[in-house]
């Protein structure tokens, strides 16, 4: 196994889909020739050509909804939106046709497409380029909305996402495409989508977080278990959308106590639904209120005061422990 | 360095066949097999009257609202006559006309507009898309399908269409720019009806046509006389086999009319004159079709009246059918089908949820 960035992770995804199947087209602004400017599509045009690997002029929505045209016809379009700040301009494309023409075709059409896009914090971008908007998408019935944490399964969600027959939203955070290394086995290797997965176990207390948001949270849980002897299971989502309500609620009635971690704003975030499900499948067995720990409602700061607004390990240590004293 | 003009080598044609006094110029008359012309013909009458027979269905609150294409006969299945089943048809939601054109039922029609979606109709063998609302949205779908079918090495053509209006919008932009840089085999049908609900074509653009728009693309475009269907016919023709010859899009500007509302929820009387539908109403596309047709020696009073009655009946026999299925139509879950190729676990029990408090409203005598 070769240890790779999330960068090179979900480059070997491409790769290696693309040369399974001449349907899998990827296209964007600068995926071509530039390789992407983060340079998760470099080399594709070399491997694949300038068809497979297609530079397109500037224009979000005329990407996705020749995407959506290609996907309709029987192709399998990846497409790259180049910062989620800029993937509103498409938002209507998605909202009014990616969900729908499965529903408003009466299942004659699907529209089996990926749109992958960087998102969140961390990088000391310029505006725009640092929001975690995925509520947007999942709110949307018939889009599949999904963030890994991490290069090794980056690569397995991104294979997932490309042979899934509906359309899938893929965030990738730019705080995490080059952060750290993981073995990333050559050989292929998938994760189902919406599936969460148990990353640590404990029976103290839940933690429920995705993507960038699982390195402060793992932090937390290691410090509460090494300093204070609190051990929680630590639930890495994946899928925000559909969300499996499973493995929360199992945990929860387990634990009685929750806390749910993410950087987008608070009011109407993802957070939010997760409660709400709490509150409806295991709410006799909670012990005390679940606490979030998220972004503010607010424009997220430029970059020198990033770090202030980013939920970090302090913080939800803090929640973590307001909960555990709580009964 | 100096300043001098550009030559814009392209030009904008602007063509009339048969003029709205039934004159034709035999110069530009196409060669169309009579079969067809009597096609063309059959289905411009049907698309008409099953026209006023849905909007006499809505005035007895017997379907929904829907978007009459009254005038508009011509500038859609001069176009559409020309696509292969196996072609591609991505229309706005004003394209009644052509979708009978390409089968689709009467009935289906007369269903969706009843707000049912059991009405969808599109069986495999047909490559149409359902209709789109979003004005534009569906433009660079079109470029889309026309870029895999060129990827595929097929030589399938894409008919999208359009409304004045639609030009204004940043899709009709994105989607020709992206066709013509891609070189799609895509034919952009744009029906100029002269009216976005109460804006005119004067306040949606200071352009004299919306052809010329093809020349900011690199595309050719050809501004026709949209009530002259031998007119559309032969721009579509040319701009169809230019598509299948894999020598790109091309932009058709149909100028045509609304004659009737934007969509049975609107009164035009609130923004123009009665003396400006009065006028186009003379441009009527069918009439002078049919005359033309008797000139020919294929049509007659007779026959007329015997196709008209012919059309009277099988709208009747649709209304008749529709009404009778949407009767026996059963409950509501079907609105949880093709949310997702599989059902997420807690749609299962929202409809589950629906099922069962259906079934409680049922017992009470009080079932929806």
């Amino acid at each position: 196994m070769a240890k790779m960035t999330m960068v090179q992770a979900l480059n070997l995804a491409l790769r290696q889909e693309m040369e399974k199947d001449d349907s899998i087209i990827v296209l964007g602004e600068d995926v071509g020739v530039d390789g992407g400017v983060f340079r998760v599509t470099d080399g594709l045009i070399d491997q694949f050509g300038d068809q497979r690997a297609l530079d397109t002029p500037l224009a979000e929505s005329a990407i996705v909804g020749m995407s959506i045209g290609m996907a309709v016809y029987g192709l399998k379009p990846v497409c790259e939106i180049q910062f989620s700040g800029f993937s509103y301009q498409n938002f209507h494309q998605i909202e009014n046709h990616a969900a729908r023409l499965r529903w408003r075709s009466q299942g004659r059409f699907h529209v089996p497409m990926v749109l992958r896009t960087p998102y969140g914090g961390g990088v000391r971008a310029l505006e725009h380029h640092s929001e975690s908007r995925e509520a947007y998408w999942a709110h949307t019935p018939g889009i599949k909305m999904v963030i890994p944490s991490g290069p090794r399964n980056a690569r397995a969600l991104l294979v997932s996402a490309i042979r899934d027959p509906d359309p899938v939203i893929f965030y990738e955070s730019k705080a995490l495409y080059r952060a750290f290394r993981e073995e990333v086995p050559e050989a292929e290797e998938t994760l189902p989508i919406g599936k969460p997965q148990l990353l640590k176990e404990g029976a103290d207390l839940t933690m429920i977080s995705y993507g960038a948001m699982m390195r402060p949270t793992l932090e937390a849980a290691g410090e509460l278990k090494d300093n204070h002897g609190i051990e929680a299971d630590v639930i890495d989502l994946l899928t925000i959308s559909p969300l499996a309500e499973e493995i929360l609620v199992q945990s929860v009635k387990k634990t009685g106590r929750a806390v749910v971690i993410h950087e987008a704003p608070r009011s109407f975030g993802p957070g939010a639904e997760i409660v709400s499900r709490l509150v409806e499948k295991a709410f006799y067995y909670l012990e005390a209120p679940v606490e979030r720990v998220t972004g503010f409602d607010v424009i997220i700061p430029l970059f020198s005061r990033e770090k202030a607004y980013l939920p970090g390990a302090d913080r939800i240590l803090r929640a973590a422990k307001k909960v555990l004293a709580a009964s | 360095m100096p300043r001098k003009k550009i030559t814009i080598s392209d030009k904008i044609e602007t063509l009339s066949i048969l003029n709205e006094k039934g004159q034709l110029d035999k110069k530009l008359e196409p060669d169309i097999d009579k079969d067809v012309l009597l096609k063309l013909h059959r289905f411009m009458m049907l698309a008409r009257k099953f026209d006023e027979r849905l909007l006499n269905l809505q005035r007895q609150g017997r379907i929904g609202t829907f978007p009459p294409i009254k005038g508009q006969e011509a500038a859609q299945l001069g176009a559409i006559a020309h696509l292969r089943t196996s072609d591609w048809m991505v229309p706005a939601f004003r394209e009644t006309a052509a979708e009978l054109w390409r089968g689709r039922s009467l009935e289906s029609i007369i269903i969706y507009y009843n707000g049912f979606a059991e009405g969808v109709d599109i069986p495999d063998d047909r490559n149409d898309l359902p209709i789109s609302v979003p004005v534009g949205s569906q433009i660079i779908h079109a470029t889309g399908l026309g870029w895999a079918a060129k990827y595929r090495q097929k030589d399938d053509v894409i008919m999208t269409f359009f409304g004045d209006g639609a030009t204004s919008q940043g899709d009709f932009h994105e989607g020709l720019n992206f066709a013509a840089v891609f070189q799609t085999p895509v034919v952009f049908v744009c029906q100029n009806n002269q009216w976005a609900i109460s804006v005119p074509l004067s306040k949606q653009t200071r352009s004299k046509t919306l052809a010329q728009k093809a020349l900011a693309y690199g595309m050719p475009g050809i501004q026709v006389d949209g009530n002259d269907i031998l007119a559309v016919f032969v721009a579509a023709q040319e701009a169809v086999q230019r598509a299948r010859n894999g020598d790109g899009p091309t932009l058709i500007e149909c100028v045509t009319y609304r004659v009737m509302m934007h969509t049975t929820a609107d009164d035009p009387k609130r923004y123009r004159t009665d003396e400006e539908v009065e006028k186009w109403s003379k441009r009527d596309p069918l009439p002078r079709f049919e005359k033309y047709l008797m000139n020919k020696g294929l049509l007659s009073k007779a026959k007329l009246n015997e196709i008209e009655s012919e059309i009277m009946e099988e709208i009747q026999a649709a209304v008749d059918g529709a009404e009778k299925q949407m009767a026996g139509f059963g409950d509501p879950m079907n609105m949880f089908d093709h949310a997702y190729a599989e059902m997420p676990s807690y749609l299962k029990e929202q409809k589950a949820d629906l099922a069962r408090e259906l079934s409680e409203a049922g017992k009470e005598g009080n079932h929806g």
